[in-house]
Parts: C-alpha cells; sequence; structure tokens
C-alpha cells in the first residue's frame, strides 16, 4: 500500500496535488515512508514540507539515521527542515550535526535551527560519562553563537541556553553568560529575549 | 528563504574608515561611489565622513546618460545611517534633485535621522495629491517616491498634513495603498489602518507580503503578530517583522525592561518559528 502512496508523492503534479499525497503518505504510518518524507523537505513546498516534519517527528528515533544520512547540502531550505525535524526529536545522535550546524552552516534558518535543539536534546540517552562530554559541548557551542554578529542567531542561542540551562551542572555559566548578554547587547529585543529566559 | 542576509561585496574587507575616506575623494569615480556606500554601510560616524558626502550630495562628475547621479544617492542613503544631524538640509535641498532616486534616498535618510524641520519640504512632494501621482514614461517609477515621503511623514508624526496623507489609502499601486496604511496608524493609532494592512496579505505575491510584514513590524502593530507567524512568506521576513511588534512592546521602568503579555505573546511566537 505503502509503494503506491509513495508513487503518489513522487508522481504529483502540482503543490495542491503534492500536499494531499503526502497527507496520505504521513497518515499511513508505515517506516517505508521516511525516505520519501525526507525527499519532500527538498521540493520547495511548505505546506507539504511542514506535514513531513510533523510525520517523521512521530517516528521519533527510528527516523534519526535516515535523517542525518539525508542532510541536503546543496539545499538549505531543505537543510533547516531536516534540523528542525532533529531537533524537535531531540536524539543526541543529533549532536555534531546540531553543532556544526548552529556555528557553521551559512544560512541562518538552520543555524536558528540548530541552536534551538542543542538546548533540548534528550540527555538520558547518553551513558553519565558520553552525557556531560555531550552537554559541554552543546553549552560551548551555544555560548560561542551567543556572540554572532546578526541578531536573529543570537536570539537563538538564548533560546537553546535557555533550554540547557535545565541541566543543573551547567546553570552557572548559562546564568553569568545571559546577565552578561543582558548588560551589553545593544539590541533591545535580545535583551528582552534574555530577560523572558530568566524569568 | 532570502539568506544570507548579509551579502559579502568583493572588496569590502580591506576598506578601513580612513581609506574609504581617502577614496571618496578619489579621482576614480568608482571608488567615490563604493566608499559612499561602505561609509553608510559601516556607520563610520566622522565629521571628516559627513563633511565629504554632504559635499558628494552635489557631485556633478558621476552622471548617468539618463540624467542620474549616482554618487549623490549613495551619499544621501549614507548620511541616514550616519545619524549626524547637519545632513538635514542638504537632504531636504536633495528632495529638489532631477534623479528620482535622490529625492528618494533623501527622503529614506530624512525619516531615519528624524528631525522634523524636513515636514514641510516632504509635504511638498505630495503636490497635486494622488493624481499627479502616476508613472513617469519609460521610467519603473511614479513622479516622485511617494512610498518614502508617505512612510518618513509616518514616523516623523506629522499629524498637521493627515488629510493630504489618507488619499494615498486609494491610490491603485498597492505598495502606495501600504505606505498610506502605515503613515496613517502611526499618525492616528487607529486599529482600523493596521487591519487594512492585515486584510491585504492573502490577495498580494509574495513580494508585497514580505512588504507588508515590514509595515506591520515597523508600526509595531501587535494584533498582527498571529497573522505575521502564519504568513507565507520566508521565516526570516515573519522573525524581522515580530521583533519590530516586540520592540514596541517592551516598556524600560528605570533599569530594567518591562515584558508585557503581549511581548510574552510574541516571544512565544518568534521561538516557534526558529
Amino acid at each position: 500500500m505503502s509503494e503506491e502512496l509513495i508513487r503518489a508523492v513522487l508522481l504529483a503534479q502540482t503543490p495542491e496535488q503534492m500536499v494531499l499525497a503526502v497527507k496520505a503518505l504521513a497518515a499511513a504510518k508505515d517506516l517505508q515512508a521516511i525516505p520519501t518524507l525526507i525527499a519532500v523537505f527538498g521540493y520547495n513546498n511548505p505546506a507539504a514540507a511542514v506535514i513531513a516534519v510533523n510525520a517523521l517527528v512521530e517516528f521519533g528515533e527510528t527516523a534519526v539515521p535516515d535523517l542525518l544520512s539525508g542532510i541536503d547540502d546543496y539545499n538549505y531550505g531543505a537543510r533547516a527542515y531536516s534540523i528542525r525535524t532533529l531537533a524537535a526529536i531531540a536524539d543526541p545522535r543529533a549532536l555534531d550535526i546540531l553543532i556544526s550546524s548552529a556555528i557553521a552552516d551559512f544560512a541562518p534558518s538552520v543555524r536558528c535551527a540548530a541552536a534551538k535543539g542543542l538546548g533540548k536534546l534528550d540527555w538520558t540517552k547518553l551513558s553519565s560519562a558520553a552525557r556531560s562530554m555531550a552537554i559541554n559541548r552543546s553549552l560551548e557551542a551555544l555560548l560561542l553563537i551567543s556572540q554572532d554578529p546578526e541578531w536573529l542567531i543570537r536570539y537563538a542561542a538564548i533560546v537553546g541556553l535557555q533550554g540547557l540551562a535545565k541541566v543543573a551542572d551547567v546553570q552557572q555559566p548559562i546564568r553569568a553568560r545571559l546577565s552578561q548578554i543582558l548588560e551589553n547587547d545593544t539590541d533591545i529585543a535580545i535583551r528582552a529575549r534574555v530577560q523572558f529566559a530568566s524569568s | 528563504m532570502v539568506e544570507p542576509s548579509e551579502s559579502t561585496v568583493e572588496g569590502s574587507q580591506q576598506l578601513t574608515p580612513e581609506l574609504a575616506i581617502a577614496n571618496l575623494q578619489s579621482s576614480d569615480l568608482s571608488l567615490r561611489y563604493y566608499a559612499a556606500w561602505w561609509l553608510g554601510k559601516f556607520r563610520v560616524n566622522r565629521p571628516e565622513a559627513v563633511k565629504l558626502l554632504l559635499a558628494a550630495l552635489e557631485d556633478e562628475d558621476d552622471k548617468t546618460e539618463l540624467g542620474g547621479y549616482p554618487l549623490r544617492r549613495n551619499a544621501a542613503r549614507a548620511l541616514g545611517k550616519l545619524g549626524d544631524l547637519q545632513a538635514v538640509p542638504g537632504l531636504i535641498k536633495c528632495l529638489e534633485c532631477s534623479d528620482f532616486y535622490v529625492r528618494e534616498a533623501a527622503a529614506q535618510s530624512l525619516e531615519m535621522l528624524g528631525d522634523t524641520t524636513a515636514i514641510p519640504a516632504l509635504v511638498k512632494l505630495l503636490d497635486g495629491g494622488v493624481s499627479q501621482a502616476v508613472q513617469v514614461q519609460n521610467r519603473p517609477h511614479l513622479s516622485q517616491p511617494y512610498e518614502a515621503v508617505l512612510e518618513a511623514l509616518g514616523t516623523m508624526g506629522a499629524t498637521g498634513f493627515i488629510s493630504l496623507i489618507q488619499p494615498f489609502l486609494e491610490h491603485p499601486v498597492p505598495r502606495l495603498q501600504c505606505a498610506a496604511a502605515r503613515a496613517m496608524y502611526q499618525l492616528t493609532q487607529d486599529t482600523v489602518y493596521g487591519e487594512r494592512l492585515v486584510k491585504m496579505l492573502p490577495n498580494v505575491d509574495l513580494k508585497m507580503r514580505r512588504v507588508i510584514l515590514g509595515d506591520l513590524g515597523a508600526i509595531g502593530y501587535l494584533a498582527a503578530s498571529d497573522a505575521i507567524a502564519q504568513a507565507e512568506v520566508e521565516t526570516s521576513f515573519k522573525l524581522m517583522a515580530l521583533k519590530g511588534i516586540l520592540e514596541h512592546q517592551l516598556i524600560l521602568v528605570g533599569e530594567t525592561l518591562e515584558l508585557s503579555p503581549g511581548a510574552i505573546r510574541v516571544i512565544n511566537l518568534m521561538d516557534s518559528l526558529l
């Protein structure tokens, strides 16, 4: 059955047909659909992509290997959807890609999605040794991009730091950095976001 | 998505404020043109930069076949970004320049500088009202930079000229309708004008939707927050617009920012878009 639904996605002629086909494929909840749902990210159809994101998030960690191997190096729109999906699933296997994307992707949307994701990975999935290393790498990346010249990147970094501050071990450095931003950032919206994070 | 937001212009790394100021006096016109842009882009607010840019507003060397003054345009744009009110009289004079784009840049920069002494000169460009606001033959623009003028008058709080601005709500060009609605909202705080912008959103093309989001952000129209978050526009434009609304919601109490319920709503929307 899924094969037919997959074919319908591949053969869709109009954006509306695409949305309907992706909806039907998502509703089937069949693991076979995962690669096709990921491919939808690259079709430049935001409505269809959002349906695919939600379906993949529902698959959860099962979808992670395909998401990781399916990152589109050439299409930043597709990449942003992949990173958002990985961030929402919160599986720590995404740590490396989230860090490199948050620091170095050329597309702000990808960097933001990654920064937000770094703050809310499910650390309990890691052994205690791996956990503290992973948390510190995440912290380091977020602290670095919290100094970015672009307000939007700093904003996303604060969102990430706020999430990460749920981990007791790193609360102190996060609070210190946030109060620094509150004091020094020239952008009032950024200071407001820090204040919201600290409230 | 339209990104990355900053395009790296070739050569921008090599310039320094000193070099750009020197280049502005070069005999090479392209160096001068680029230096004027660079000084604005990097906000080199130094007295000698302002002085030279003001002189460049009257430049006669850099002239196109169609009668345009490229260096004047860049100098006028840069002066808005430098924030030095000494530029106001020179920019007001530019509102009479024969080059449409010099007039447009001057109006935009006067808006940024916010000096209300420019209001009468800006109002003068609305002479003849909507019926005069027609396309110039063989050019991609109207007879005056109406959009920039309306926006400047709104930002400057030119409440005495509402009756001249209001008719532009009915101008056939959607972009002008937006500029008029934006100004009318700023001048009256009447939600009718904010709603007007929101209602235009589903009926216009992507480029106009981006413009409307920019307008809603600029006027800080809180009631548009959800419409902005759901608009069919690239996320970066939504976030820019919501940031504008957030800024309007913030109140500084002593040294601390007060987060109104509206501000918190906007922050949650922004977070959800990341």
